[in-house]
């Protein structure tokens, strides 16, 4: 049988929320795909634009931003700006037609470990199905 | 209807005369404003305090050398400007100004802002413009579009002023070359020109002419962006348009919103390691250098492209001639559409990253 591809993901998960939910799915040894990256970033509005596309154009082949349910933020109101700033960077890639599918961002709390394996496990299949990130073998970038 | 002053002289003579009469009559300290700098012809902008050097000023000269917006906001970065001064200046340079001083990097106090209903502007690289510039104001009269312009200008729908005190009408002015018509949008504009001659009218900017170049220009838009065919470009074609880029920044240098002193782009913080190159090229087993071209300017249009004003600064001085300003015309459309935002038009409302809405975007957070 053919190997199943296994993407490369990168994961700003917001220290007080997702990356605790992360580790609740790790403690209760939940089944998740090792398809991830993490990086622990103190909030989900800590993440400029410019991170997201330096890893994205290094080839990571799928970006995940999860941070606190928005009002849970315990910034208080860091999850709305990046919510927007979000929307802002899909939008630019969206015009340029560069796989915006590769971004997604994603609401999991710290008692959410479950949510977390299958945030991690649906974005997963759904890179999987995209396939590995062209930019990858692109010297011309 | 509004307030206008009819003046019964060419638009150039009447507004370097109401320049010089505020002067004089030291309502104002000062003008900002293009000027013929030499005998050669080249024209740049000043700043002017006495009368007599008024004469070489060319208010409405169709050139931009720099995006005053850019300028005003140097001089009035760390406080207001002290004494009035009035600032001659095109609809988008304002606005790029306003935009500035949304972001604390300039005052609006104590200005007079003179703007126009605007033709638009030849490239800086035109050699020996004055040859042009019969025909180009023949289009303005007729309101049309110059075939002689920045490629965004033509584009532009933005052609009259936001937060202009006085408003120099001169699209479909087909007697500019005999008569001047100012319309006086704020107090200080109504007190200002006081003791200035002219009849007192009541109209409206607003004119089929206006309307007429509004479509032409909507037509040149879509055959802008149609050209750079952004709707399939992708990363193929943005690593095609940007391939022979050069690297050297001027595009966001000579932007007006782009300010940071010390740009992200330009720091450290993204150069290649050794290591780094390494990992590159063992991936790719090539690579372009200088590297990072298009995260150069998809990042920039993630920070700023809500902003731009389409003033055309960036392809007019790009040295091999991309064409940055339509990309970042037509991207900025869809941010800004995104939040309902037109970059200029009113400085209290904040630029689109520093604000949210709790109820917006809830179909994002999979
Ligand atoms: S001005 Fe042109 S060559 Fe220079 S960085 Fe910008 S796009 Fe590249
Ligand atoms: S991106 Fe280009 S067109 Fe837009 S404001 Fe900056 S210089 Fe002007
Ligand atoms: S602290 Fe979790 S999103 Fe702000």
């Amino acid at each position: 049988m053919k190997e199943q591809f296994t993407p490369k993901i990168v994961g700003f998960l917001c220290n007080w929320c997702s990356y605790a939910g992360a580790d609740l799915a790790g403690s209760a040894k939940l089944e998740i795909l090792p398809s991830l990256t993490v990086i622990r970033v103190m909030c989900s509005s800590r993440i400029d634009s410019n991170l997201v596309l330096t890893t994205l154009l290094l080839g990571a082949d799928g970006i995940l931003i999860a941070g606190c349910h928005p009002g849970d933020c315990h910034y208080e109101k860091g999850n709305y700006y990046a919510r927007r700033r979000f929307a802002l960077l899909r939008k630019v890639v969206e015009t340029l037609k560069i796989d915006p599918e590769r971004l997604q961002l994603s609401w999991v709390s710290a008692s959410e470990g479950k949510r977390y394996a299958e945030v991690v496990n649906q974005f997963t299949d759904k890179i999987r199905k995209l396939g590995p990130n062209p930019i990858q073998t692109n010297p011309y970038l | 209807m509004d307030k206008v002053l009819k003046i019964n002289e060419s638009v150039e003579k009447s507004i370097i005369n109401l320049l010089k009469f505020l002067l004089e009559s030291k309502k104002i300290n000062g003008v900002f404003t293009l000027r013929k700098l030499y005998d050669n012809d080249s024209v740049g902008y000043s700043l002017i305090t006495d009368v007599s050097e008024l004469d070489n000023a060319v208010p409405f000269y169709p050139l931009m050398t720099a995006n005053a917006g850019k300028i005003l906001s140097h001089f009035t970065q760390k406080k207001p400007i002290k004494k009035p001064i009035a600032a001659v200046l095109r609809p988008c340079e304002l606005r790029a100004f306003v935009e500035l001083v949304k972001r604390e990097q300039g005052s609006l106090e104590n200005f007079l802002f003179i703007s126009s209903s605007c033709g638009g502007v030849f490239p800086i690289k035109t050699v020996e413009p004055d040859k042009y510039i019969s025909n180009y104001w023949d289009t303005v009269k007729n309101a049309d579009i110059s075939a002689d312009i920045r490629p965004t200008c033509k584009a532009c729908e933005y052609f009259t002023p936001y937060n202009a005190d006085i408003t120099v009408s001169l699209i479909g002015e087909k007697k500019l070359d005999k008569e001047c018509r100012i319309f006086l949008n704020t107090d200080k504009a109504n007190k200002i020109v006081k003791g200035f001659t002219g009849e007192m009218l009541e109209e409206k900017l607003e004119s089929s002419e206006i309307s007429s170049l509004l479509d032409k220009r909507k037509t040149e838009k879509k055959k802008l962006f149609d050209e750079i065919h952004i709707e399939d470009l992708g990363l193929e074609g943005m690593v095609e348009v940007f391939g022979k880029c050069i690297g050297c920044h001027v595009c966001s240098r000579v932007c007006p919103i782009c300010y940071c002193i010390l740009c992200d782009f330009e720091s450290a913080t993204y150069d290649y390691s050794q290591y780094d190159y390494e990992k590159e090229l063992h991936k790719k087993g090539g690579l372009r250098l200088p590297p990072d071209t298009i995260f150069f300017q998809i990042g920039r249009l993630t920070h700023m492209s809500f902003s731009c004003v389409g003033c055309g600064m960036c392809t007019d001085v790009c040295p091999v001639d991309i064409p940055v300003a339509a990309i970042f015309q037509k991207t900025g459309e869809e941010t800004r559409q995104l939040f309902d935002y037109l970059p200029g038009k009113d400085v209290e409302e904040k630029i689109p990253v520093m604000i949210f809405k709790e109820e917006e975007f809830t179909e994002l957070g999979e």
